[in-house]
């Protein structure tokens, strides 16, 4: 009921609706405000031909009806008329395309670009790769978010963006033209962040690609827009555009702890700490089909609870979750650790009775 | 015409027999009515469940994997279920009577090609009830999420396609063998009414259409059975293949949907504004152009695939001159308006809310056509709201329209107009709460097929639920005035509207099972044609 009052409040109040958007925005790049122009163009000469088109049907309503003592005229033909109203729409319809052309040959050049990202979509999360700096990490819609979804109203308030937050964001630098490779490693996805005016399709074995060059400093959102399964709805975009300084500090940061993460690979890790760490790579990883609380969705996304892979021998386990199986996707993409970790949590929790695994299994066996 | 003797002899069979012999147009269109009917209530319970979910944020009602079947058979029960069989029944009901003709040219493929129906739709809405649940990969059904991932109902999927495709292509063959060769011999092309003639390219762009799905599913079949990997590209083939095959079909598919649309507001506009159909030739020219234009735009469902730009190029400006022959139709509605001696019984209401909502889905469709805008609308609400604008106002509309219109002449009894315009008024109402705000949740840019959303979307959301929940509700009413008027209607005229034109309100008041056993006259054609 609450809602219903606001939302008929709205109605009334239109300056109301600026804050809950009835309009595309300009975005932060050349791309994205050349398309909000076109944008607005056309609706402003569709706005202007509805004027003349309804406004003519709406009068003819009015004072040509039988009630009002209308008598029907006879004519239905004119050579003129018809010239008129398929000449005139070729007009404006080339009046528009010429704009338009320009913008679309500018944003499918992508020989500009300073740097470039690979992006790839997984069932049901982004893989960001920097070529050049060797990082690359994988970005899941965040924990509060997915909690939330089953929750109540009050949780989904105090989530931090609800469904449009992420684990782990993609750092960009401003002022920098940045070449997007789009590409998937299951079904099709699509990467789009509406303020740069980038939306692509991600194909499997395909690589496309984008650019945008970000003029202004600050987050970004976006989402999968390319049905891509289950959890089409929950593989958010997040973008953390920083200056040049703070972006060469990150990736700084970011080589620093891949070396580490390297590092720890080599040692050998105490059980507790692998099952603290696999309980959270589980649940931002394999929870989505497995269910947090292991029991899958079965027939198609199996139990972990009582697993034969999961209380079985450790090689097979390796194998299936390093090169995946049918709807099981193929998790290559995160490091020894992380691998090693959520195995062994796997195979302890959910009252399961499977061995640990170390890092250094998983590196021998890749 | 003496045609009481022979009705005699050849009348109904009586009890359920006559349903499934039958061979008759009248009773073949009567089935196809109401089992499109049927499918729609099916359809928009899918719909309502959809709604329900997206009222509020958060995941109250189902699983997300639900919520993609629900969308999935939404779109394929009322594209396949509901809008194309219900403009099969009206042109095996109407083409006949429009062209003098005593049936469909070839009747028992006719009764072959109902039948089909009811087990291809039987089949699709059984994959509910198959482990792994119904299909979910959305109707457009894009590879490898429709392949490699799919449930393994998927295969019942594509042989509901096929069936429904045998049905659709014999229901084509039927109407063009009917109209060029059961016509009346007195009657030229151009004395056609415009339902006909727009049926008749209705099924060109069918025969062409249908076999490309055909292959598309087959493709699909033997990729996820046999071991081919024609959109596999780790066996050399190209997931966005499937894409250019689905949508070679999907595009003239959606004019399918809107030509005979097209026909039927022709018809309904000229009789309430009692003056003639403003340029019957264009309007022929017209639908042809359409028809054939829909045949070299597919790729515009694509221009996020990764097209080269002049692929974009080409298929943005082949898309904008759609603009044109469809700009020709709704000028030329408005000037059959004009100067007219309008009243505004429940068809006409109907039509004149088509030519209005219809074309706000064309502006939309307009803009999307622009390739570079098209990359912050595409597969966003803005999408949604623009299709069901065209499809639920403007193609569901002129079915309604037609329905309200016909009914006297199907039933021989007048409906509830009074009635008949509450509903309109309610169904005209909800329908613009329902999918108007649609624009706005696309704009600001929310993704379709998602089962829940950020809170910023959520008013929209839920003001567009409760539209849809009380559109919902007008077809509680539509089936009571329908069944009201054929139980206990009050006697209509052979002609109930003034200024009707056509050959069938030339026949009894309900049209007699057997009609124009003999053809119309010369005379008799010219004083009803369209064409004056």
């Amino acid at each position: 009921m609450k809602k219903l009052v606001v939302a008929f409040g709205l109605l009334l109040n239109f300056n109301a609706f600026a804050e809950y958007g009835v309009n595309m925005t300009e975005g932060v790049t050349s791309v994205s405000r050349d398309i909000y122009g076109l944008h607005m163009m056309v609706f402003w000469v569709s706005v202007a031909i509805a004027i003349v088109v309804f406004g003519a049907m709406f009068y003819s309503l009015y004072a040509h009806r039988q009630s009002k003592g209308a008598v029907a005229a006879n004519f239905h033909e004119s050579t003129k008329a018809e010239l008129v109203w398929t000449v005139v729409p070729i007009i404006i319809l080339i009046g528009m395309a010429v704009p338009a052309s320009k913008v679309l040959i500018d944003l499918e050049d992508t020989t500009k670009a300073e740097m470039s990202i690979k992006i790839t979509g997984h069932q049901w999360k982004w893989q960001y790769d920097y070529p050049k700096e060797g990082i690359s990490f994988i970005s899941n819609l965040s924990q509060d978010s997915r909690d939330a979804v089953n929750g109540t109203d009050a949780g989904r308030e105090n989530a931090d963006n609800y469904l449009l937050n992420v684990d782990k964001r993609l750092v960009l630098p401003v002022d920098t033209s940045i070449r997007f490779l789009i590409t998937s490693n299951d079904v099709i996805h699509n990467w789009w962040v509406r303020d740069f005016g980038v939306k692509q399709d991600a194909n499997p074995g395909f690589i496309n690609d984008a650019w945008a060059k970000i003029d202004k400093i600050g987050t970004y959102r976006g989402q999968c827009a390319e049905l891509c399964g289950k959890d089409h709805g929950f593989m958010p975009i997040v973008v953390d555009v920083v200056s040049k300084a703070d972006y060469k500090k990150w990736v700084v940061k970011q080589q620093a702890a891949k070396a580490a993460v390297v590092a720890s690979a080599t040692k050998t890790w105490s059980k507790a700490d692998l099952m603290a760490k696999g309980e959270t790579v589980y649940n931002a990883n394999c929870a989505a089909c497995h269910q947090k609380t292991g029991l899958g969705l079965p027939p198609v996304f199996p139990a972990m609870k009582g697993s034969k892979i999961a209380n079985g021998p450790v090689a097979d386990h390796i194998n299936i979750v390093l090169h995946g199986k049918g709807a099981m996707p193929v998790f290559k993409i995160l490091n020894d650790v992380d691998l090693a970790a959520v195995m062994t949590y796997e195979r302890n929790a959910f009252g399961n009775t499977g061995s640990v695994v170390q890092p250094s299994d998983v590196k021998s066996a890749r | 015409m003496t045609t009481t003797h022979d009705e005699h002899h050849h009348g109904p069979e009586k009890g359920l027999m006559r349903w499934i012999k039958t061979t008759n147009h009248k009773d073949i269109g009567s089935l196809y009515m109401w089992f499109a009917f049927t499918m729609l209530l099916i359809g928009g319970a899918f719909a309502m469940g959809i709604r329900a979910e997206l009222l509020q944020p958060g995941l109250q009602l189902m699983e997300p994997q639900f919520f993609n079947q629900l969308t999935t058979m939404h779109g394929l029960i009322m594209v396949f279920g509901a809008i194309m069989p219900a403009f099969v029944g009206l042109g095996n009901w109407l083409i006949p009577m429009m062209v003098g003709a005593p049936d469909m040219a070839l009747p028992r493929m006719n009764n072959w090609s109902f039948w089909i129906l009811p087990f291809a739709g039987g089949i699709l809405l059984s994959t509910f009830f198959m482990e792994g649940g119904a299909p979910a990969f959305g109707w457009t059904f894009y590879a490898p999420l429709s392949t490699t991932f799919a449930p393994d109902s998927t295969d019942f999927f594509i042989f509901a396609v096929h069936l429904l495709g045998f049905s659709s292509i014999m229901g084509a063959i039927n109407i063009i063998a009917t109209v060029l060769n059961m016509r009346a011999p007195e009657m030229k092309l151009m004395d056609m009414p415009l339902f006909v003639w727009t049926w008749l390219i209705t099924s060109f762009l069918l025969i062409g259409a249908m076999p490309v799905l055909a292959g598309a599913v087959t493709m699909m079949l033997t990729d996820r059975n046999f071991g081919t990997a024609f959109f596999d590209a780790t066996g050399g083939g190209d997931p966005v293949m499937f894409q250019h095959i689905f949508w070679f079909f999907g595009h003239p598919e959606v004019y399918i949907m809107i030509l005979p649309a097209f026909g039927v507001v022709s018809h309904i506009i000229p009789t309430f504004a009692r003056k003639p159909l403003f340029g019957y030739s264009s309007m022929v020219y017209a639908t042809a152009s359409i028809a054939f234009l829909s045949y070299i735009v597919w790729a515009h469902h694509m221009f996020l695939t990764g097209m080269p730009v002049a692929g974009e190029l080409y298929f943005m400006y082949a898309t904008m001159l759609i603009a044109v022959p469809t700009g020709v139709k709704v000028f030329n509605w408005v000037s059959t308006m004009w100067r007219g001696s309008m009243t505004f019984e429940a068809p006409m209401l109907w039509a004149i809310s088509f030519v209005f909502l219809f074309t706000i889905g064309g502006f939309s469709g307009l803009m999307l056509g622009i390739a570079p805008a098209d990359i912050q609308y595409h597969d966003t609400y803005f999408v949604v709201a623009h299709f069901h604008y065209v499809l639920v106002t403007g193609a569901l509309w002129s079915i309604i329209a037609a329905t309200f219109y016909w009914l006297p002449k199907w039933t021989g009894k007048m409906y509830n107009e009074k009635l008949a315009k509450v509903h309109f008024w309610w169904a005209v109402i909800s329908v613009n709460v329902l999918f108007f705000p649609q624009h706005f949740l696309g704009l600001a840019g929310m993704p379709r097929r998602i089962p829940d959303y950020s809170l910023q979307f959520a008013d929209f959301n839920f003001i567009s639920s409760i539209g849809g929940f009380a559109f919902g509700a007008s077809f509680i009413l539509l089936t009571y005035i329908v069944i009201d008027c054929i139980r206990n209607g009050k006697p209509a005229s052979a002609r109930p509207w003034e200024g009707a034109k056509g050959l069938e309100w030339t026949l009894e008041p309900k049209a007699q099972y057997h009609s124009f056993n003999t053809p119309p006259s010369r005379k008799l054609i010219e004083a009803e044609s369209q064409n004056s």
